[in-house]
């Protein structure tokens, strides 16, 4: 008895580890197609700039006040504890890093990952479904250069620049809540700015952007696009509300991940 | 060309059920489709009429056997050699899988404008035409959320129909659509084979209507397939089951001459 279940239990995992081998291998190959069809010829300037337009200027709302209340908190709370110190000439280094080096890029992702990478993760779904995706590959019209690569163009050109402008936003945010709200003189937010931001610093939030982009593009739209081969989901419309739920947490987690090992291996 | 269009060697074909057991939906099946001619698959419903286009396709595989498609093995093939195998099809998937944020014209458009090099007022030519034809016209600019059931029907039979390719795949082409129509695009379709000169896969449960296009007739039943090689061959069989499929689709019509004066 006890060892039927302990034989049942190791059955388990192991078709859950495969389940999870199996997963990884598809994704890894999507993402190759993907990125190999970034190079096909013709470029599919129309989607991509549709893309662009849904992923980059529909999130601009969005990243706009998430980043003048996160700046605003960052200046306000920044004053409170480097006050304590006497330090308040220190207040623009320190928005100006955690923003520039944390908070801009994972914020703008996970932002992009709820707004975007939840739409492309369903219409993908849908399209397979309802055999769409089946009817592309019907006619030899490979699916990848048509719908996903120009996907993944636009979300790795628009995450970064919408972290450039999620920086901008949450200085300047930090600025108003911690020159006119606090007292702190502009002078010293400035300098203290100037001084503390190195090119590595800049470049690290560059780097960090753009692989969450990719993290949260590759996830999104490959769960979509898998929704019929990803077990325990269900089927028909119940699948892919699961699977979009499941696009926007894995994204999110592994984005906050990657923060870390990036953080880690590059500071 | 040979004149075997497509081949059905040893086919298994079966599915996991969700308590375990195993649904065979084709047992050792064979047949060969004739190119240039029409062949209607009939079978009742579930039978695994969709499940045979789509092996054929490569949209799923076999679990034993070989397919051949103009003489050359593509069992299991993928890629290149499946997306160059597949631009000889054109396919009308029952649901018809319009894209639905294309309109009509759009649909119907696609694979003129990735496949082909024409040029933009060339298509919208030729897709108005086809449009024309469907009595579709004046409705291009829908999209498929739309359009009635046999709307859509007849917009995926546009698109499937536009390159014009060497063997055209038909999911119940007819289903939904009023018997006016329904006469009208079996029409179509004998208008354009003789044009074109494709293999035709009809599967319909139009039946007996969808016969008087049908070079060869397969009726799938309980995973065997029996081909005969003409619509009024299945009359003459002594198969059991032929007999009950005859009698109660084509009933009496078909059956007078049996009928003792
Ligand atoms: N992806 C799948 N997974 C499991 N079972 C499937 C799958 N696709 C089809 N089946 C099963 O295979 C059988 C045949 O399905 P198919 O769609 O080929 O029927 P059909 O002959 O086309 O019927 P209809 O005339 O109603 O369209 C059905 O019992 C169906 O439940
Ligand atoms: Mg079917």
């Amino acid at each position: 008895m006890v060892q039927g279940m302990r034989q049942n239990s190791i059955t388990q995992l192991g078709s859950f580890a495969l389940n999870v081998v199996s997963d990884l291998g598809r994704m890894g190959l999507y993402l190759l197609r993907a990125v190999r069809g970034c190079f096909g010829r013709p470029f599919r300037f129309a989607e991509f700039l549709r893309q662009m337009n849904f992923i980059g200027v529909g999130s601009l709302v969005v990243i706009f006040f998430t980043a003048a209340s996160t700046g605003m908190v960052l200046g306000l709370q920044g004053y409170y504890s480097l006050n304590k110190f006497g330090a308040e000439g220190m207040l623009g280094s320190a928005v100006a890093l955690t923003l520039i080096m944390e908070l801009g890029p994972v914020l703008t992702a996970l932002m992009v990952a709820g707004r975007a990478g939840s739409a492309m993760c369903a219409e993908l779904g849908i399209m397979r479904i309802s055999e769409q995706l089946d009817a592309l590959d019907c006619m030899a019209v490979d699916p990848f250069r048509y719908l996903i690569s120009p996907k993944f163009l636009a979300a790795l050109i628009s995450v970064p620049l919408l972290t450039v402008v999620f920086d901008v936003v949450g200085i300047a945010g930090g600025y108003i809540a911690g020159v006119h709200l606090m007292g702190v003189s502009p002078g010293s937010y400035y300098d203290g700015m100037r001084s503390s931001v190195t090119n590595h610093d800049i470049w690290l939030g560059v780097v960090k952007s753009f692989v969450f982009g990719l993290l949260v593009v590759w996830i999104c739209t490959g769960r979509g696009y898998f929704v019929h081969q990803i077990r325990g989901v269900g089927f028909g419309a119940q699948s892919v509300s699961k699977v979009t739920t499941q696009a926007v947490v894995f994204s999110s987690i592994s984005v906050l991940v990657f923060d870390y090992l990036l953080t880690a291996v590059l500071l | 060309m040979s004149d075997i269009a497509i081949e059905f060697k040893d086919i298994d074909k079966a599915f996991m059920k969700g308590d375990g057991s195993r649904q065979v939906i084709l047992d050792r099946v064979n047949f060969a489709i004739p190119a240039g001619k029409t062949t209607v698959i009939a079978g009742g419903s579930g039978q695994g009429k969709s499940v045979t286009l789509k092996l054929i396709l490569g949209l799923m595989q076999p679990d034993a056997g070989q397919i051949f498609v103009a003489g050359n093995d593509c069992t299991g093939i993928r890629g290149r050699a499946l997306a160059e195998l597949r631009t000889r099809f054109g396919v009308l998937f029952q649901g018809a899988a319009l894209f639905d944020s294309l309109t009509v014209f759009e649909n119907v458009a696609l694979p003129l404008r990735e496949r082909t090099k024409g040029s933009e007022v060339k298509i919208k030519e030729q897709v108005l035409a086809s449009l024309e034809q469907l009595e579709l016209l004046g409705h291009e600019e829908k999209f498929p959320a739309q359009l009635s059931g046999g709307m859509k029907k007849r917009v995926g039979l546009a698109r499937a129909l536009q390159l014009k390719p060497e063997i055209m795949l038909f999911d119940e082409p007819t289903t939904g659509l009023d018997p006016v129509m329904t006469t009208e695009i079996y029409h179509l379709f004998a208008r354009t084979q003789k044009q074109v000169g494709f293999t035709a896969v009809i599967v319909s449960h139009d039946i007996p209507k969808v016969f008087n296009l049908a070079d060869q007739v397969i009726v799938l039943n309980n995973g065997v397939m029996d081909v005969f090689a003409s619509p009024e061959a299945i009359q003459w069989s002594e198969k059991p089951h032929i007999k009950e499929f005859v009698k109660t689709t084509m009933g009496e019509i078909y059956q007078s001459h049996l009928v003792e004066p």
